[in-house]
């Protein structure tokens, strides 16, 4: 069965625009209808965020909408009835992000399976280390056709590069900056020069960058460099603004895909 | 059986480094390293002079005699409290900012919860000419006021967490978010036997001066290195590992961890993570915590700053499941009551922390014969005024 991920690489090769938000944000049934305002909007990928407590590798926005969507009771078992026939509504590859422990509770054989059953294309965890997750969970990934997306930072060494190459499927998640999600603005000399090494490195896989891209300018910067990137906070931010829920879609994703 | 750390950073099931790839390239420098740095003859050498020296170790073995007599056995107190800086917390910051220095770095970060790692770690930093920023929940800055007040004359930025609970917990993440937001010039010690490997066993190793010094000290005063028991209060658990270290192979030494239950264990306001906590990840590493069904983090209580946190370090996660340590728990109102008791009847005022150890004693079967060693982590001083409130003196 081919995953809706390497089929949009292979019809894609730039510009591909993949968006995130918390799942239960800002409102508890909010998550379907974001999602098909996204794809209504001509988003290429869609990555929902399942809302953790204790966020570490977030900046203030992804914390806030994280806070927001478990207040509004947010949780595992909730987000897969939301999604139970989310295949009925959009055709475009969708990934879970969140951090482990919620997983480990739900059992991640179980979730790997329910991802599977309502048609997921792929998980970012970025808190499961890539030797847990080739020793105990990678047969269950690949049982349910699920991509595990891992991230490279600008410390990455050439030796990890290879081997989170190797072990990826799908692509891989350049992390733009040493930050949390949101934290940083604009683009400097030292990312490009990060850019430049790893679209120069050579990795057999495609690449979306991440964190820190935020308007028209930085997705494009970002696009030079990658398959295309992948905005977070800036859509999450948009998403806490006092309009209706298409306007805050429609208008963010014309502001960040103008003159591509 | 065995306690200590395998190669992969596992104790039995618990431990292990689960790190965003942001953390990698800290955690895999310090994990290739630590143990290289904490056995060369440099490091061996300015560690023992200065807690020597600076510190004040060893620290007394005191046998409290009317205590002792209260309980009808042999009660002694390895005293903490009588550090420098008022903790065995300065035990750690001492060997993690030499580590520091030799990888290079200059810019130290910190979480706190009573402040007294917070205050361990200022000092060193002063003691070395480094920068450092601590992280502590808002509350805890409310409640610990004196020790705040002495990081910033030590020269430590204090930086107030303001997310969830407010609390310790908070705290970490603020400066786990820290370390991935400065990855190359900044070094995170980390106050307890927590966080991703290597640092649970690090911090166990620095620690583990307590129960070296409490083999010879005994052998001294009774003529036997081993005692009976030894008791020692448990937040992410930084002293009772300490405490247990050297006497985890001695099976007939029986160790007791005494977490804190708040207003009970019955209640929502506790911080008892092994009596009521399950499996899971927090803070990068797999060991007990306390979460809901769905895997959030539960915010904990505690009257005590120190110990008011959700998770275990992962080595006491293994002694429990193995059954080689017992833990107890004590709640805000016997801790009270233990400190004034202490107060009273030695001439010590312990910490809130601290007198979680002692608050077991009414609850356990002392034998007349046995020696019972309890781990006096801290002093009160920082306590005052939780204390004053309480006693109204």
């Amino acid at each position: 069965m081919n995953n809706r991920i390497n089929k949009l690489f292979q019809e894609k090769e730039k510009n591909i625009l993949s968006v995130y938000f918390t799942a239960g944000y800002p409102k508890l049934d909010d998550t379907v209808p974001v999602i098909q305002e996204l794809v209504k909007n001509g988003v290429d990928l869609i990555e929902i965020g399942m809302p953790f407590s204790d966020p570490v590798a977030d900046g203030p926005v992804i914390q806030g909408s994280s806070l927001v969507a478990l207040q509004n009771g947010m949780s595992v078992h909730k987000l897969f009835e939301q999604l139970k026939d989310i295949r009925k509504l959009v055709d475009i590859p969708l990934i879970l992000m969140g951090y482990i422990n919620p997983v480990i509770q739900y059992g991640v054989e179980a979730f790997c399976q329910k991802c599977g059953e309502i048609g997921i294309d792929g998980l970012i965890i970025p808190d499961l280390p890539l030797s847990v997750y080739e020793e105990e969970y990678k047969s269950m990934f690949e049982a349910n056709n699920l991509h595990n997306i891992f991230l490279i930072t600008p410390q990455t060494s050439d030796e990890r590069l290879r081997r989170i190459d190797e072990a990826s499927s799908g692509f891989i998640y350049m992390v733009s900056s040493n930050s949390t999600t949101g934290a940083k603005e604009g683009v400097t000399d030292f990312q490009n020069s990060y850019f430049e090494r790893i679209s120069k490195f050579g990795l057999k896989n495609p690449c979306l960058i991440g964190f820190g891209i935020s308007s028209a300018e930085t997705f494009r910067n970002a696009c030079q460099y990658a398959h295309g990137a992948i905005i977070g906070s800036a859509f999450v931010k948009a998403l806490g603004a006092d309009l209706s829920l298409n306007m805050k879609v429609s208008q963010f994703v014309k502001t960040i895909a103008t003159n591509v | 059986m065995d306690y200590q750390v395998n190669r992969k950073g596992y104790y039995g099931e618990f431990g292990g480094a689960y790190i965003p790839e942001m953390m990698v390239p800290n955690i895999e420098e310090l994990e290739a390293r630590y143990m290289e740095i904490m056995h060369s003859y440099d490091f061996k050498q300015e560690f023992v002079s200065l807690l020597k020296n600076y510190v004040g170790r060893p620290s007394p073995l005191y046998f409290a005699k009317r205590l002792s007599e209260k309980y009808q056995s042999n009660i002694f107190l390895k005293r903490e409290d009588l550090n420098h800086t008022g903790s065995h917390k300065i035990n750690n910051t001492i060997g993690q900012i030499l580590v520091a220095k030799k990888l290079g770095k200059t810019r130290i970060i910190a979480e706190t919860g009573a402040g007294q790692h917070g205050l361990a770690t200022a000092t060193v930093c002063a003691l070395m000419g480094l920068k450092c920023i601590v992280y502590m929940g808002a509350v805890d800055v409310e409640r610990q006021a004196p020790n705040v007040k002495k990081m910033r004359m030590l020269g430590a930025e204090v930086i107030s967490a303001v997310s969830g609970n407010q609390t310790l917990k908070d705290a970490t993440n603020e400066a786990m978010r820290d370390w991935i937001n400065n990855p190359v010039d900044t070094y995170y010690i980390i106050g307890s036997v927590v966080g991703p490997h290597p640092y649970p066993d690090m911090v166990a190793r620095f620690q583990s001066v307590i129960s070296e010094e409490m083999r010879w000290q005994l052998e001294e005063q009774v003529g036997r290195e081993n005692p009976d028991r030894i008791i020692a209060c448990v937040g992410g658990g930084s002293n009772a590992a300490g405490a247990f270290y050297h006497y985890l192979d001695q099976e007939n030494v029986e160790l007791i961890g005494v977490e804190a239950a708040g207003k009970g264990v019955d209640t929502n306001e506790t911080a008892a993570t092994i009596t009521l906590g399950t499996p899971g990840v927090l803070h990068s590493s797999r060991s007990i915590l306390m979460q809901t069904d769905d895997g959030q983090i539960t915010e904990p209580y505690s009257i005590s700053a120190g110990l008011d946190y959700p998770g275990i370090g992962p080595l006491h996660a293994h002694l429990f499941k193995t059954g080689r340590a017992k833990y107890l728990w004590a709640t805000d109102a016997e801790v009270l009551d233990s400190a004034l008791e202490l107060t009273q009847m030695e001439g010590i005022i312990p910490a809130l922390e601290s007198a979680h150890a002692l608050a077991v004693l009414p609850k356990i079967k002392l034998r007349p014969e046995e020696i019972t060693v309890i781990n006096l982590s801290g002093r009160g001083d920082k306590d005052m005024e939780t204390y004053l409130k309480h006693f109204g003196y």
